[in-house]
């Protein structure tokens, strides 16, 4: 490939690619997970992995997620940066006490005298009707953890970027991956799962959003999908002469707070979009954040949009209606706008 | 097999210095407590878990241990801690919540960390197994000989964490010794009440490895169960088991009503205090001569005084650092 060319690359690959590259660099770094060796990781969360670092560090394990996270701890503890596998994110239910008594809790109660350079890694998002134990995100449940950074990249770009920062970080990191834009086989094949992806090593950080679209009428933030869906319902908002910007949260904790601040103080207007549950989510914090430091910059109240306090439905149709889509926001926006001109 | 001489002391002189300290800190902990026993007040704040009487189980495998080699211990550690050599006037402040203590004050009695002698404990019942597979991993990884030592107590076994644990420690040979501390009780609830085998030990053969039980409280045969256990884990062969049927003298935690224990079960095992019993042994075999174990026991007393004096005379945490250390 010459220099400059434009290099497009899956999420999965992307992130596959930063985990290869800090194995290199690192000799401490390692993988611990289920399916995640010649198989790859059911959703291409390691591809080529194991072929390219062997068993030692590529590590297959029983289904025992509590030993997993659990040894990811005790590995970190000893100077290793072991990078644990939990495939559905689902999962945190059978070893929520490794994660939030452990992994989150060990730093602060030794006074900073042990650190846990771990990354603890999983699938997240619903769209491909696997119903209400495998199509959750779990976004908020894991910033409600004080202790814990938690990441969800949108992009190939940041899929790579994120993950070498988050191997090279000293402290915990839950660093979570959308099924939808991992752009392996077997699933449906979007625009966004694929992106350029410079092939050197380069870090993104793991505390900035990003705004994706300039706009100045309206504030629509995102993260994954609703971020995309955002940025489709903004090309269809401009048809109707409403300028939205697209903010990339990126970052679940800590939330980029000066970046969405920014952003209202020229709009106005927010609407923030979430695949996670409403109530006591990411939707409400993010508007909590905006009311407390920037309410007078407020021209309407603040909209949400997220899943409404109800498991994920398995039939299509169902789960279509309650994911939050492009049309969601559309529409939330475009009522959001008349109501402004009813006034 | 004889133990050698200055092991023998060794055992002896450690399991003295933590019963002296746990009844320093027994007395310490009533402090501004009474009447009506509040948990929460005084000097020394919050639940206490006391380890008197369950020596033997620490030192018997402790003895075997160098400063790399890795203790794993539940919310009873302080005979664990003592046994691995954890900075005593640290571990005190800390047990006192002061800034000079191991955690600044942020973890209490139950989360002593003490990365230089790499000692750590929880408050979680069995989520110190994973946490030591990790760690004997890592050991693996490293090419190192360093064995990792977990210590949890019997109610632990039924926990799924110590299946999980053991299936991997087993399946990926690592070098790991679990010590299941057997004091018959889970807070309140017997072992007859709880366990569907006799002994814990016999668990092991769901995993394919050895599991030695010691019958009696008794440091020296813990000693050699150890010495084959952590052997084998330095060869490469994998995990042991050893369950140590120990007794704790005090309750589960201190202020316990402990109405759930025969008072004549209770004596029968005082009268088979381990630390007397050592200290017979050592003069009877010609180990030690009175004079020597009174030298040995002034100084561990010494050392416990001296603990007691860094807590109470060091500053509390300055109100600001509880918002320190989340992340480093």
């Amino acid at each position: 490939m010459k220099m400059g060319e434009r290099r497009l690359l899956t999420g999965s690959k992307a992130m596959a690619e930063a985990v290869s590259l800090e194995m290199k660099r690192d000799e401490n770094v390692f993988l611990l997970g289920e399916d995640i060796g010649m198989f790859g990781g059911i959703f291409g969360a390691t591809p080529g992995l194991f072929q390219e670092f062997g068993p030692e560090r590529v590590i297959d394990t029983p289904i025992s997620e509590t030993a997993i996270v659990g040894a990811a701890v005790g590995a970190a503890a000893e100077g290793m940066r072991p990078i644990a596998e939990l495939m559905f994110v689902d999962f945190i239910g059978v070893c929520m006490d490794q994660i939030s008594n452990q992994m989150a809790k060990i730093q602060y109660m030794s006074g900073g005298n042990v650190k846990l350079p771990m990354v603890l890694k999983a699938s997240v998002g619903g769209g491909i009707s696997d119903a209400a134990q495998h199509s959750q995100t779990h976004y908020g449940t894991f910033a409600h953890i004080p202790g814990l950074k938690v990441v969800a990249p949108s992009t190939p770009h940041d899929l790579k970027g994120m993950m070498i920062s988050a191997i090279r970080e000293d402290n915990p990191v839950v660093f979570l991956y959308h099924k939808l834009l991992q752009g392996v086989a077997g699933f449906k094949q979007i625009p966004a799962n694929i992106g350029h992806v410079p092939e050197e090593s380069y870090t993104v950080p793991l505390d900035k959003a990003k705004v994706v679209r300039e706009g100045k009428d309206v504030t629509i933030v995102g993260i994954q999908m609703t971020m995309h869906y955002a940025l489709e319902a903004a090309e269809k908002l401009a048809a109707q002469g409403i300028d939205a910007e697209v903010i990339d949260l990126r970052s679940i904790a800590p939330i980029d707070k000066d970046t969405i601040i920014e952003s209202v103080r020229k709009t106005h207007r927010l609407v923030v979009v979430d695949e996670d549950y409403l109530t006591c989510g990411l939707t409400a914090e993010i508007a909590a954040l905006v009311v407390e430091e920037a309410f007078y910059d407020l021209a309407d109240p603040v909209r949400r949009i997220a899943i409404r306090d109800v498991p994920i439905p398995f039939s299509r149709s169902l789960e279509d209606f309650i994911l939050p889509g492009p049309e969601d926001i559309y529409t939330e926006v475009m009522d959001m706008m008349n109501a402004k001109v009813l006034k | 097999m004889t133990v050698p001489v200055e092991q023998l002391k060794w055992m002896y002189k450690t399991m003295y210095k933590s019963r002296h300290y746990e009844e320093t800190l027994y007395q310490a902990y009533f402090e501004g407590k009474l009447p009506g026993f509040d948990l929460a007040a005084g000097p020394i704040p919050g639940e206490m878990h006391l380890s008197a009487g369950q020596e033997p189980a620490a030192v018997g495998i402790c003895a075997h241990l160098r400063e790399e080699d890795i203790v794993n211990s539940p919310h009873r550690p302080h005979h664990h801690a003592i046994a691995k050599g954890v900075d005593l006037n640290r571990m005190t402040a800390e047990i006192y919540g002061k800034i000079t203590g191991l955690g600044k004050g942020k973890g209490g009695h139950m989360h002593l960390f003490d990365p230089a002698v790499k000692f750590s404990c929880g408050g979680i019942v069995g989520a110190g197994l994973p946490q030591a597979v990790g760690a004997a991993l890592s050991s693996k990884m490293k090419k190192k000989d360093w064995v990792t030592v977990v210590f949890i107590g019997e109610g632990a076994v039924n926990s799924g964490a110590f299946h999980e644990s053991l299936n991997m420690a087993a399946l990926w040979k690592l070098p790991l010794v679990v010590v299941i501390e057997d004091n018959n009780y889970g807070i309140s609830v017997s072992k007859a009440a709880s366990t569907s085998v006799a002994s814990n030990a016999e668990r092991a053969v769901a995993y394919g490895i050895p599991g030695v039980l010691v019958k009696d409280n008794d440091p020296i045969e813990m000693y050699h169960a150890s010495q084959e256990a952590i052997e084998r884990a330095k060869r490469g062969e994998g995990p042991t088991i050893i369950e140590i049927e120990t007794y704790r003298y005090l309750g589960h935690f201190v202020g316990d009503t402990d109405e759930y224990r025969d008072p004549n079960e209770l004596q029968k095992n005082r009268e088979k205090d381990p630390i007397p019993l050592m200290k017979a042994h050592l003069l009877q075999e010609g180990v030690a001569s009175e004079v020597e174990i009174a030298e040995m026991e002034g100084e561990a007393r010494q050392l416990v005084h001296q603990a007691f004096d860094f807590a109470r005379n060091s500053a509390d945490p300055a109100l600001e650092t509880a918002l320190e250390d989340v992340f480093n």
